[in-house]
């Protein structure tokens, strides 16, 4: 209860914080417009040469695109700013005040920023969603929406391990900041369908970085190609990929020494 | 902001100038070779977006019998690999950079220098592209040995490629820097950025060939600058462009570099009035 407690006042200190910048909301419009519109002219001209890249329709791309913005606007609000602030803090020596605090040091570097006008690329994620599932032919029954959720909740843990993961590896390697870049270019994997990719590459983006788990899954419990055992598998997966991090993120500790002491 | 700064000697003044580009570099090159990993890091996020692209119309012209508008498997093997090299040449002391310049003060203490700004960010930049260049080496191996490149260019496309990068490499920071200046009037430029960027992607053939794009877009690509960043350098290697085309892009590229220098010059002359730096 503490932590969901100490979760929710960081969370509203946060949103009460970016309120005061408003015009971040329109400058944060325009950036999703021209990112969503640069996916779709892709989605385009992939299909003006094709009808199915890999047994995948146009809608049911459109649908897989979705979920990638959806979850890169929850990276982008929710996990991205706690990231970039840890690297910082390891920097600067600053991360002592987090972890002097009576409270799990982990749960606090994880909630302490949000960029709440990002929740405009979670809405044109969702928005493109709903157009690209309208297009698509089978419908979707409520075990397909639960097996999205799920799959989408395991997804967005799987992303914040990986990115716990990589910047833990600030107490060993200080510069750190390109991390950043290696993950953007990275998670443009998650546009396309992982099935697409040759076998090297697919489980590259399945294991090492989980994008497969993060947007292919949920996306495919929404077009109807998802097995039971796979969302059973992803589940594991998670929860051993959580595990793994908590202990990553100790090991990590104990090798910094602070630089303000 | 106006500033009395010491001017270069009239005499030597090129000889001083080819000391300090000299000396930046190495000192670059010294100073990134420190930053492997993260160079590193850099460049495989870097390496994901034309892997994708390839990835994907690999696939469908696998579909379509081996070949999308005449492009082979190879042949978008070849494209999009030689992109890697000219990717990392075209980065450059960006729009985004100028922001932080201004707010971390940086700038206050650069304007004291002898020399027009540009050249800090070009000469360093361009030592560092020597590392970029060795890194990049090893990924070029790889993309080569998995994804078989179609690729066979003759003396003078190899010479044309290599001037072509480093022509891109100064069209691309001219109009960065230009653009870049727009941060003297607002802190809030990243959206004017990143539609600078997407339409950077969409005319200058690195989302994809511009042959696959339509016949309108192919014409208005021709009319900026765009194109002769990316899709003239790689073409330039992996096409068949004629000896007249070769040469025609080059001074296109000239061209080019000539207007943004122009332009910077403008836009930094105007921008520089408003700049007001306060500190020890």
């Amino acid at each position: 209860m503490s932590s969901l407690r100490v979760s929710w006042l960081f969370l509203r200190m946060g949103v009460i914080n970016e309120l005061q910048y408003r015009v971040n909301f329109f400058v944060q419009l325009l950036q999703s417009l021209i990112q969503v519109g640069t996916a779709l002219v892709m989605l385009a001209l992939v299909y003006s040469h094709t009808n199915a890249l890999n047994g995948w329709t146009q809608p049911e791309l459109l649908s897989l695109i979705g979920v990638q913005v959806l979850l890169g606007g929850f990276i982008h609000t929710f996990i991205q700013p706690n990231m970039q602030q840890l690297m910082q803090d390891v920097q600067q020596g600053t991360l002592d005040y987090a972890l002097t605090k009576p409270e799990d040091a982990q749960l606090l570097i994880s909630v302490r920023m949000v960029r709440i006008w990002q929740v405009v690329e979670i809405i044109s994620g969702v928005i493109l969603l709903f157009v690209g599932l309208a297009g698509v032919e089978s419908s979707i029954g409520v075990g397909d929406a639960i097996a999205f959720g799920i799959a989408l909740l395991i997804g967005g843990v799987l992303v914040y391990c990986f990115w716990l993961v990589m910047t833990t590896g600030a107490f060993w390697i200080v510069r750190m900041e390109n991390v950043l870049e290696l993950f953007e270019g990275i998670y443009q994997t998650g546009r396309w369908p992982v099935t697409v990719y040759p076998g090297w590459l697919r489980y590259s983006v399945t294991f090492l970085v989980p994008i497969g788990f993060a947007v292919t899954v949920p996306a495919e419990a929404l077009t109807s190609r998802l097995q039971w055992p796979t969302l059973v598998f992803a589940l594991g997966f998670g929860c051993a990929v959580f595990a793994f991090t908590r202990w990553f993120w100790h090991f990590g500790l104990r090798h910094y020494s602070g630089a303000s002491a | 902001m106006s500033v009395d700064v010491a001017r270069l000697p009239e005499a030597g003044r090129w000889r001083s100038l080819y000391d300090f580009y000299l000396t930046t570099m190495r000192t670059a090159i010294a100073s990134q070779l420190q930053y492997r990993v993260t160079n590193y890091f850099y460049m495989l996020g870097m390496i994901a977006e034309p892997v994708v692209y390839l990835v994907v119309w690999t696939t469908i012209a696998k579909d379509q019998g081996g070949a999308v508008n005449g492009i082979t498997t190879g042949e978008f093997a070849a494209y999009y690999i030689v992109w890697t090299l000219v990717r990392n040449m075209n980065i450059v002391f960006g729009a985004p950079f100028w922001e932080w310049r201004i707010r971390e003060g940086r700038l206050a203490g650069d304007l004291l220098k002898p020399m027009y700004i540009l050249h800090y960010d070009l000469a360093y930049f361009a030592g560092w592209k020597f590392v970029v260049v060795v890194l990049w080496l090893p990924i070029a191996f790889g993309l080569s040995a998995v994804f078989h490149p179609t690729l066979s260019p003759t003396p003078l496309e190899i010479v044309v490629f290599i001037c072509a990068i480093w022509g891109a490499y100064l069209v691309r920071s001219m109009f960065q820097g230009t653009i870049g200046m727009l941060n003297f009037w607002t802190t809030r430029g990243a959206a004017v950025f990143d539609l600078y960027m997407a339409t950077e992607m969409l005319l200058s053939g690195r989302l994809v060939p511009l042959q696959l794009m339509p016949e309108w877009v192919q014409t208005l690509a021709n009319f900026l600058p765009f194109k002769w960043t990316f899709g003239f350098p790689i073409e330039s290697l992996v096409g068949n462009l004629s000896t007249r085309d070769l040469l025609l892009g080059l001074c296109a590229q000239a061209l080019w570099i000539g207007i943004g220098l122009v332009l910077f010059k403008v836009a930094w002359s105007s921008a520089i009035k408003r700049f007001v730096s306060v500190g020890n």
